[in-house]
């Protein structure tokens, strides 16, 4: 069937509200007004407002009370409206729902699922655009991962709420009107691998969420200049997939990672410097990185384009480490 | 035991308890920063004589009256203290992060206000699966200028969930006088325009703190949304170990001293003909010895294998995922 990445989602969590009674989603206008996103349009009206909970504008409480209600065995699915409003529940998520499970002597379990839309390429400028999903990947005591495929959509959600540990959900703002096959039969996936997208033998892409479309544009092109590019998708920024990484980057000798994350002291870092640890003999080339300019995104559509990456940058980054310039 | 002497031995294990961390901290068997009770003892003791054993507690990084109070062992307190693996917490919190499944007792928190939210979705939990629990939430005054306090209050008016939000104002955040801090001083007004129903009590009389207490947790049990009380009460010792008290009067501490909810509370009890000199020390033996024994278990305590520092950071694959989800309907 055909069906947009916002349709997975919902599927995803009608399902996850079918299945398990303790399961519930909260968050700013995720009810009446059907998501900010319309990812929970229609919910409402199917499972009710107990279980559809609209609330107040308090992020540090609503996220805060999902960890308690984790505790006190719920399966809560929290909805943060964009990832820069969720620096108001920060201290939520960092000081009690990564830290209380090993500083309780592992009494105490959070099995909560925070989701967010990130990223940039709607012109919301610099308060609703941010990808600060490499920041939160810093953190142990919470998974992150990161949706960029219908499939991922529909699947991830309910690993997520099986996990018995906090995991949050990146879901690139740009992806909810993709649209696309999916198997009728489609559901729970995997959140502990990377995936190859697309195979291939000379150079290593590496990216995740809203830019793995971009980077498979950019593998189509350098195809058709004779340069085959490899693409793994991240999906989980926490923990990364070493060995899948590592795989692929020993066969290739060729890295590109892109990154929608500033570069300094990004999730782009964290992998060029785990593969330079690991296979520094198998390198060909340095590794290049591809990420978003060092400037709060900027509105105009023609600035917003040139902060974040582009194909054309990864294909000229991949060139590169072929030894081509230009 | 009179419920009065019961009362007097739960303040005292607290306070003696305490004093001897303050020696065992001087003498370095204990780290990290140390806050004491002492002079507050009458809020927990007699706060926790409303709640059962089902009702879930959330506290404080002032928390050793609350975890005593509810029933955590002083063993397990002190190893705890030590950051020994027999501590409630495993060693790996300390004195500011005491935590223990078995009383449900949710930490131990050392971010002023971060306690809050947690009690409000462990009510929401209860209410969500039809229990008829409480959740206390203890904070100090210093938690009400946090914007926790507001949000939560508000969300639990709002939701109707079942949270006692018990305020314990000792009039200073950390050194900050909170005629310094708030420009509203009457904490109760604060939780009423939440429509909150709210009281002040004398957190220094352990009777009124149970008294108090229980009416409130009796309107919250009845499904009539959160509570809200503030206890007036007063820290005696400094705010931790390293707090040379620049910012209080010495005069101010001992005009306090005087209303020492153990003292006041003692000599009421022999007035009545309660309690008997004999009887009283008979009770001070007890605790001592129970605190010689707490002590002694911690010393003996372990430390954790440094191969399992990595432990409980997740928990383990397989380990708790759930086998079967809960059946909508069941």
């Amino acid at each position: 069937m055909t069906t947009t990445y916002r349709e997975a989602l919902r599927t995803a969590l009608r399902e996850a509200l079918s299945k398990d009674a303790r399961v519930f989603l909260m968050g700013e206008d995720v009810g009446r007004y059907g998501g900010a996103y319309a990812v929970s349009k229609g919910l409402l009206a199917e499972f009710g407002p107990e279980r559809i909970r609209d609330t107040p504008l308090s992020e540090l409480t609503f996220v805060g009370a999902g960890i308690g209600a984790a505790l006190g065995g719920m399966r809560p699915i929290v909805e943060v409206m964009t990832v820069n409003f969720s620096l108001l529940a920060l201290d939520q998520i960092i000081n009690n729902a990564a830290t209380i499970r090993h500083m309780s002597g592992g009494q105490f379990s959070i099995p909560l699922v925070i989701r967010m839309a990130t990223g940039a390429g709607r012109q919301l400028a610099a308060q609703h655009a941010h990808s600060l999903e490499g920041w939160y990947a810093h953190i142990p005591g919470i998974r992150i991962v990161a949706p960029a495929t219908l499939e991922d959509a529909r699947g991830m959600l309910w690993t997520a709420l099986e996990d018995p540990d906090p995991v949050l959900i990146f879901e690139h703002q740009t992806l909810y009107n993709v649209e696309g096959p999916l198997a009728d039969d489609a559901g729970a996936v995997d959140i502990d691998h990377a995936s190859i997208r697309r195979a291939g033998k000379d150079v290593t892409i590496i990216t995740y969420g809203g830019t793995l479309g971009k980077a498979l544009q950019a593998a189509g092109t350098l195809a058709a200049d004779g340069i085959d590019a490899e693409v793994i998708d991240l999906r989980s920024l926490r923990p990364l997939d070493m060995d899948t990484i590592a795989g692929s980057v020993s066969k290739t000798h060729r890295a590109v990672i892109v990154d929608e994350g500033w570069r300094s002291g990004s999730l782009s870092a964290e992998v060029s410097a785990r593969l330079v640890e690991s296979r520094f003999y198998e390198l060909d080339a340095p590794i290049a990185r591809v990420c978003s300019a060092e400037v709060p995104i900027p509105y105009p559509r023609h600035l917003e384009d040139a902060a974040v990456p582009q194909p054309l940058a990864i294909i000229a980054a991949a060139r590169e480490t072929l030894g081509h310039r230009g | 035991m009179s419920e009065g002497m019961r009362l007097l031995r739960e303040m005292l294990r607290i306070r003696r308890f305490e004093e001897k961390c303050a020696e065992l901290y001087s003498a370095a068997k204990i780290r990290g920063f140390l806050h004491l009770y002492i002079g507050e003892e009458a809020v927990a003791v007699g706060a926790m004589q409303a709640l059962s054993a089902e009702d879930a507690i959330v506290a404080t990084y002032r928390e050793h009256g609350h975890a005593l109070a509810r029933g955590i062992s002083m063993n397990a307190l002190m190893a705890e203290m030590y950051g020994k693996r027999e501590g409630c917490s495993h060693g790996r919190g300390g004195s500011m992060h005491v935590f223990d499944a078995a009383t449900r007792f949710y930490g131990g928190s050392a971010i002023v206000g971060g306690g809050l939210p947690i009690a409000v979705g462990l009510a929401l939990a209860d209410k969500l699966q039809q229990r008829s629990r409480v959740t206390a939430c203890f904070f100090g005054d210093g938690a009400v200028a946090e914007g926790t306090f507001h949000e939560s209050l508000n969300l639990a008016a709002l939701w109707k969930l079942p949270v006692l939000f018990l305020c314990e104002n000792n009039l200073y955040a950390m050194g900050t006088h909170i005629e310094r801090a708030q420009s509203q001083i009457d904490i109760r007004t604060k939780a009423q325009s939440y429509l909150v129903a709210a009281e002040t009590v004398d957190g220094m009389d352990v009777t009124a703190v149970e008294a108090a207490t229980k009416r409130a947790a009796e309107t919250v049990r009845r499904g009539e949304g959160p509570a809200f009380i503030e206890y007036r009460t007063y820290r005696f010792r400094a705010h931790s170990m390293f707090d040379a008290e620049l910012y209080r009067d010495r005069s101010e501490v001992e005009a306090w001293k005087t209303r020492d909810p153990i003292a006041t509370f003692s000599a009421k009890l022999k007035q009545s003909g309660q309690a008997t000199g004999a009887v009283l020390q008979a009770i001070e033996d007890a605790v001592i010895a129970e605190i010689a024994e707490a002590v002694a278990f911690a010393e003996a305590g372990t430390w954790e294998p440094v191969e399992d520092l990595l432990k409980d950071v997740y928990t383990p694959a397989g380990g708790h995922r759930l086998a079967s989800a809960v059946e909508v309907g069941s």
